[in-house]
């Protein structure tokens, strides 16, 4: 889909004017758009940031497989932000702020489907398993 | 043919699964295939297969997709309806020892059926369908921001409806209850096609669905005419953002919750399962997270329009408008902390069920909120009891009631002794037929005129209205009772006589209802044929307020000659009190999107994948699939979607709404 699929209702005349054009782009408010020099700059660091978690995986030079995961998850984290700045191009300014909003939403969304989730699984485990719980968290979770 | 070539050709379809031995349906069937030829050959005989294939099907206008939906709903209304009559019938005929006349086999499909169905298929295209219609006039626009993206969600919508109403003779449809709960509806317990009917139809349908919200989202935020800001917008349209708000966040859940099972039923995981480290109850969770706010999703469009009918049957701007908005917020965002309150009794204990019930009873302050807002718009009102009105207040009168029960429902220990009882199926029917059905009549008795350019009849309506209201209470208020009794829902025979007459009392509210249907049935026909006396020229028949009405009725394809500038938050009341005069010349060719049929098709060969699936017949699967990818590439190269409406034309329509308008003053 594209812009031509929009009707073209860009008037900024006073009264019933219509503005015709259907290619008048709004410069202001749009999507930012991504630079050659950000593009670099994102895949230098999404390589930074990967590379590290897989050599830790392939040497296991930490032997605590948690605190590999740990380390792992935290470089994910990073990456995703990564991605969301250079490549999507997010800031507080694209889209009149939309696209930031919309992030917030989302990280909102998530962060309690998630964190809910996990809340109400482990209380039910809980009262409800009691056997397997034992189980469970023996069974190296 | 070797037994191996024909599974491979059919998968597990075979004869018997064409359900021959059940008279009912094959009766069903009788009559569907004779009412369907008749169709067909009458489509045929007038010669409207083109006329709908190039004005309809194809059709990228948002009012058309708009007006599908609602058709859609309605004839899957009569389908879901159909369902709870078999069951009202039955429930009062099963007792003294009577098995009633469907078995547990059918009778189990029947209510699954008649929840999805009412769901999914009624429900939802009559919110989309509405907001589809109403939205982008009432925000200026000349049509959606994908137009063809609508067309395409209307058209997987109707696969899924179709899905569902094939598992009605070939094969059997799921008998798990409406949202599958697993483990019954895993490989172990329901190792049917009922289940993969449920998923695919589903999943088909949700694309339709997300896609939906995705368009609608965009066009709200992106192509509000010039002066809108986003407090200057109609509150319905408000409604419609914060509802495909909810559509967008929550139905990714669905479709992540439906793919699990669909990995546990097709290639042997774990996720639901009772052994091999699932757990059932992860499901029962994530099922609802969707669930709660699906019922959002349902009611937000419905509050909007009662919002616009009750400021514009009382003549008076809507009563706190900024704080329905920020109800409407708070709303969209709490309705993600309730979900477990579908589930207390499932034992997350104490800290977790007092948590959720708090935030339950919460949520109930933004809806009493609005409800006043209502009530104090009304106030010193100049109210006109014209249909829309009538159904507002009756909502009003229900809803209330059904949001106190809702109240009652919230209180986790009193949960334990409703919960799975009638007396939640009272509730939710409660609020569900009093809240978003009873808001969608009244939103088509108010944009009727603005669709067809002509009232509905008010006599057939009146008598509708009377039947829907107080079949609905007949039909109802035993539940309530008999849920406080402790009767269980779901149940196909009973033992203690001393129920018989409640079930007897619902089954004359349900024949009630079924007058209401018929009499609506009759308004529509009533109003067609007297369309010229309901004839509406001047495109603003009750007074509205809002832009849609400041255009013909009904709207040209370009639904407004120019773009309209907002100074107001009435926009057309106060284009009206400052008589600003609508422009008749220096008009110019306008820029539209084109009709396309590639929505038809890939809805058409999803319908194949899904129904290949359903079957296991993998390579019509597979040939569906690569079909499905090719078109949908193949469209992308489609370069000629748009064309100019020619200036000429422009005028043309213009100058017969000029005329219009003229006579209409005279």
């Amino acid at each position: 889909m594209s812009a031509h699929d929009n009707p073209p209702v860009h008037s900024h005349e006073h009264g019933h004017e219509h503005g015709h054009g259907h290619h008048a782009h709004d410069d202001h408010g749009g999507a930012a758009h991504g630079t050659r020099k950000g593009y670099w700059t994102g895949f230098i660091l999404s390589v930074l940031l990967t590379a590290p978690a897989f050599a830790l995986v392939m040497t296991g030079v930490i032997a605590d497989a948690r605190i590999t995961a740990g380390i792992v998850t935290a470089l994910a984290a990073v990456q995703i932000i990564v991605h969301m700045v250079y490549f999507l191009h997010m800031n507080s300014k694209s889209e009149n702020g939309w696209t930031l909003l919309a992030l917030i939403f989302t990280v909102i969304i998530v962060v309690i489907a998630i964190a809910g989730s996990l809340w109400v699984m482990y209380n039910m485990n809980v009262n409800m398993m009691p056997g397997m719980h034992a189980e469970m968290t023996s069974g190296g979770m | 043919m070797s037994d191996d070539l024909i599974k491979t050709i059919f998968g597990r379809l075979t004869l018997d699964s064409f359900p021959i031995h059940e008279p009912i349906l094959v009766g069903t069937f009788a009559v569907v295939a004779l009412g369907g030829i008749a169709l067909l050959g009458a489509l045929t005989y007038f010669k409207l297969w083109r006329y709908l294939w190039t004005e309809w099907f194809t059709s990228v206008d948002h009012k058309k997709i708009g007006i599908m939906y609602i058709v859609l709903a309605l004839v899957m209304l009569m389908r879901g309806f159909a369902d709870a009559i078999m069951m009202r019938l039955q429930q009062a005929l099963a007792f003294n020892g009577s098995e009633g006349y469907l078995n547990a086999h059918h009778y189990d499909q029947v209510f699954t059926a008649h929840g999805v169905i009412m769901i999914f298929f009624v429900a939802m295209p009559f919110v989309t369908g509405l907001m589809n219609y109403v939205v982008p006039l009432q925000i200026g626009a000349r049509d959606v921001s994908f137009p063809f993206l609508n067309n395409f969600s209307f058209w997987m919508t109707v696969a899924g409806a179709v899905t569902v109403m094939a598992s009605l003779f070939v094969g059997e449809f799921a008998r798990t209850g409406w949202l599958a709960m697993a483990p019954l509806s895993g490989l172990d317990y329901s190792p049917d096609v009922g289940v993969d009917y449920y998923i695919w139809a589903l999943q088909i349908a949700g694309v339709g669905t997300l896609l939906s919200g995705v368009n609608l989202i965009a066009t709200i935020v992106k192509m509000r005419a010039p002066g809108m800001g986003l407090m200057k917008m109609p509150i319905f349209t408000w409604s419609a953002l914060v509802t495909n708000v909810l559509i967008v966040a929550a139905f990714p859940v669905l479709t992540a919750v439906l793919a699990m099972l669909s990995l546990d039923r097709y290639v042997g995981t774990n996720f639901f399962t009772n052994t091999g480290g699932g757990n059932p109850m992860m499901y029962v969770n994530m099922i609802w997270i969707w669930g709660h706010p699906e019922v959002y999703i349902l009611i937000l469009p419905a509050f909007g329009v009662f919002s616009e009918v009750v400021s514009t049957f009382s003549g008076k701007r809507l009563f706190g408008y900024t704080s329905m908005v920020y109800a409407l917020i708070v709303i969209c965002i709490l309705s993600y902390l309730v979900w477990l309150h579908h589930f207390f009794t499932m034992g997350s204990g104490a800290s977790v069920n007092s948590f959720f019930g708090i935030t339950t009873m919460i949520i109930s302050i933004p809806t009493g909120a609005k409800i006043f807002n209502w009530l104090f718009t009304m106030y010193r009102g100049r109210i006109r009891f014209e249909l829309p009105m009538m159904w507002s207040v009756a909502f009003m009168l229900t809803f209330v009631i059904g949001g106190m029960t809702g109240v009652m429902l919230a209180v986790p220990p009193a949960d334990f002794q409703f919960h799975n009882s009638l007396f939640l199926v009272a509730h939710f029917h409660n609020v569900i037929i009093g809240g978003v059905l009873f808001g969608m009549f009244a939103g088509v008795n108010y944009w009727w005129p603005k669709a067809f350019g002509f009232k509905l009849d008010k006599f057939w309506g009146t008598i509708s209205f009377w039947c829907w209201v107080v079949g609905f209470w007949v039909a109802f208020t035993p539940l309530y009772i008999l849920g406080l009794m402790g009767v269980t829902r779901r149940l196909r025979v009973f033992d203690d006589p001393s129920l018989h007459i409640w079930f007897i009392i619902a089954g004359v509210g349900a024949a009630i209802i079924a007058a209401g249907i018929g009499a609506m049935l009759m308004q529509f026909y009533v109003s067609i044929r007297d369309r010229e006396k309901l004839r509406d020229t001047t495109g603003d028949p009750w007074n509205g307020r809002t832009l849609e009405w400041a255009t013909s009725s009904p709207p040209p394809a370009y639904n407004f000659a120019f773009t309209p500038v907002i100074h107001d938050l009435d926009a057309w009341h106060h284009m009206k009190s400052k008589k600003a005069a609508r422009p008749t010349e220096g008009f110019r060719a306008i820029h539209m999107p084109k009709n396309t049929g590639a929505g038809v098709i890939l809805a058409g060969l999803s319908l194949v994948f899904g129904l290949a699936m359903i079957w296991y017949i993998w390579w019509l699967a597979a040939v569906a699939f690569v079909a499905l990818l090719a078109t949908a590439i193949g469209h992308t190269f489609n370069y000629d979607r748009d064309f100019h409406i020619p200036v000429e034309d422009v005028i043309a329509s213009e100058d017969i709404r000029t005329r219009q308008l003229q006579t209409a003053e005279v």
